[in-house]
């Protein structure tokens, strides 16, 4: 009898949950990488411009800086080109994967929908939205916070790295006009961690609406950057 | 028209072994070969002397006091027989109105054929009366001067991006040369000053091969602002070790360890101090013992404090570093998130209590 009634309930409940298929692997591949080869950008960059406590010992036995900065490139190269192959993806795959790269700012539908999902985090509405991709204030965030500022970043970037690199190399050819465009090498030095820090800071907020969102708006979010497949509870 | 360098050398007294030694000395520090010696005594024997104009602006004859100390190539061979000095009132021996004659009288003769090389800026506030010669701005000598030019040399950092007079407020609108002059080829030669034998190499170079040199993005010469500091310092060594003096005093200072934890702006400066360094090649900033202030930079007195190495950005009229605006953004926005948490977890509580208030309700009724 039980074993009947489990079954029922199985059936009934998953007429209920609807799942739709949200973010293709290609999409889901990269978040992750991206994510990684931010954690390790930030992290490195940060000590980049504030070394860790000088190293004992001859300066033949060490090559902390070195290494340091090696995980730095490496994780840009990885960064940059991921962001190319995603903008890429924008073109070849499925509608959600153009989300990040345009807004739609003649639409007044939308623009009352971002003030709506203001309102929503503000708590003066009761019951959220239920969204397939992303919602269109998380839309708008990603597009300035992430989308602009990451080319931003690979710009003022690689404009640095052609500095190491020398005159007359590639980056120097595509990037060097960036740093007296941004009034020097130093400024473009303080900008890029400035970029740092504002990503970081967005990183942090991601994190924490796409749990809150996991939890509150009854669909779900973490799992389906993982399985790409978008379930809702009810 | 004029003698020729050889011509002139000879004259002096010079040898004809002198005079090669120092043609391989010249290609040498201007690291183009010895393939080039023959090709400089060449262009020295059959070209003539090239006039040159030396104006002064609002500056502080650093760059002079820099150039007169030249060894390689002496100033001497410089001054004396390589390019004629025509007119530059602060070391010829000419004053007043014949002093100033001299101006015309080049450009007349030499039109189109003279090279101006502008020490100093002119300030624009006030029709230029911040910087006043022969009883008239600045800036009105400099563009008359400039105009028959066949090119421009931009002495030091003032010429190039202002310097200190151009610091911020700026009171005389005191502005780079290759602002207020257009159409001409300008090479910059920043530095406050520029070291002495970047400034006669590049006097060589244009006047032996009769051409400017190959310049960059910033207009200039590639030859010796073509790599940073940091990348030809002695020093880096320790920087890629991640060894670090860390005060002015302390046991890395001492070892000759790498100054960027106090400020040195070698990796964000363009220039040939690791290289060429300074009074003769006897030493340079960073090896005796202070980092570099990043002097030949655009705009290096606002860019925030020479010890540090994350500096202020000035936006807003707001100073504050990348650091500290970061940190209170990630602060603040951490804290909101925590709030925020927390007034979700109340209001999903306090729904949470009326929905099973209502499921049991509904049981009651059942």
């Amino acid at each position: 009898m039980l074993s009947q009634q489990d079954m029922l309930e199985a059936e009934r409940h998953g007429k209920q949950v609807r799942s739709i298929y949200v973010y293709e692997a290609p999409v889901r591949l990269w978040h992750w990488i991206n994510a990684l080869a931010m954690v390790v950008l930030a992290v490195t960059g940060y000590f980049i411009g504030l070394p860790l406590p000088t190293m004992p010992g001859e300066a033949s036995d060490n090559f902390l800086m070195g290494y340091i900065r090696f995980a730095h490139f490496a994780a840009a190269y990885i960064f940059a080109i991921g962001l190319l192959g995603r903008i890429y993806w924008a073109f070849v795959g499925n509608h959600h994967a153009k989300q990040i790269f345009k807004l739609p700012i003649t639409n007044r539908q939308w623009w009352s929908e971002v003030f709506f999902e203001l309102r929503w985090y503000l708590f003066l509405e009761k019951t959220p939205k239920k969204y397939v991709g992303h919602n269109p204030m998380a839309q708008l965030m990603m597009f300035f916070f992430f989308t602009v500022l990451a080319v931003g970043m690979v710009f003022t970037g690689f404009a640095l790295y052609s500095e190491g690199a020398g005159l007359g190399t590639w980056s120097d050819t595509l990037f060097g006009w960036v740093i007296p465009a941004l009034g020097g090498s130093l400024q473009v030095h303080n900008l890029h961690r400035l970029g740092m820090w504002i990503m970081m800071t967005f990183a942090v907020i991601h994190i924490y609406a796409a749990i809150r969102e996991d939890i509150m708006s009854r669909q779900s979010l973490i799992s389906t950057m993982i399985s790409g497949w978008r379930m809702f509870k009810d | 028209m004029t003698e020729t360098f050889y011509e002139v050398l000879r004259r002096q007294g010079i040898t004809r072994r002198s005079f090669l030694k120092f043609c391989s000395l010249t290609a040498t520090s201007l690291g183009l070969g010895s393939a080039a010696a023959p090709r400089i005594a060449h262009a020295m024997e059959t070209k003539p002397r090239t006039p040159v104009l030396w104006l002064h602006g609002l500056e502080c004859t650093c760059c002079s006091e820099s150039f007169i100390r030249s060894a390689h190539p002496l100033t001497k061979d410089v001054v004396l027989s390589m390019l004629s000095l025509d007119y530059d009132d602060t070391l010829m021996a000419a004053a007043g109105h014949q002093a100033e004659a001299i101006l015309d009288e080049v450009k007349k003769k030499y039109k189109g054929q003279y090279i101006v090389a502008v020490e100093g800026n002119p300030p624009l506030n006030e029709d230029g009366m911040f910087c006043i010669q022969g009883g008239r701005p600045f800036v009105e000598k400099l563009k008359e001067t400039c105009a028959d030019a066949k090119a421009i040399i931009s002495w030091g950092a003032c010429a190039s991006y202002g310097c200190v007079q151009a610091a911020k407020p700026n009171p005389t609108r005191a502005t780079p040369v290759h602002k207020v002059i257009t159409g001409k080829p300008i090479i910059n030669v920043p530095g406050c000053p520029p070291i002495a034998e970047v400034m006669t190499g590049v006097v060589t170079y244009m006047l032996t091969f009769d051409r400017i040199p190959e310049l960059d993005r910033q207009g200039r010469p590639k030859m010796f602002y073509g790599q940073r500091i940091h990348d030809k310092c002695y020093r880096r060594g320790h920087f890629d070790a991640g060894q670090f003096a860390e005060a002015w005093d302390d046991e890395g200072s001492r070892k000759g360890y790498c100054l960027y934890k106090m400020g040195c702006k070698g990796p964000t400066t363009y220039n040939a101090c690791s290289s060429m360094r300074w009074n003769g090649g006897v030493s340079w900033p960073v090896q005796s013992g202070h980092g570099c202030i990043g002097c030949s930079e655009d705009g290096f007195w606002d860019k925030g404090s020479f010890y540090d190495r994350v500096t202020d950005i000035k936006a807003f009229g707001v100073e504050s570093n990348a650091d500290t605006i970061g940190k209170a953004a990630a602060g603040t926005v951490g804290a909101a998130i925590a709030a925020h948490a927390a007034v979700t977890a109340l209001a999903r509580a306090r729904q949470k209590a009326g929905e099973s208030e209502k499921v049991s309700e509904n049981q009651g009724e059942k």
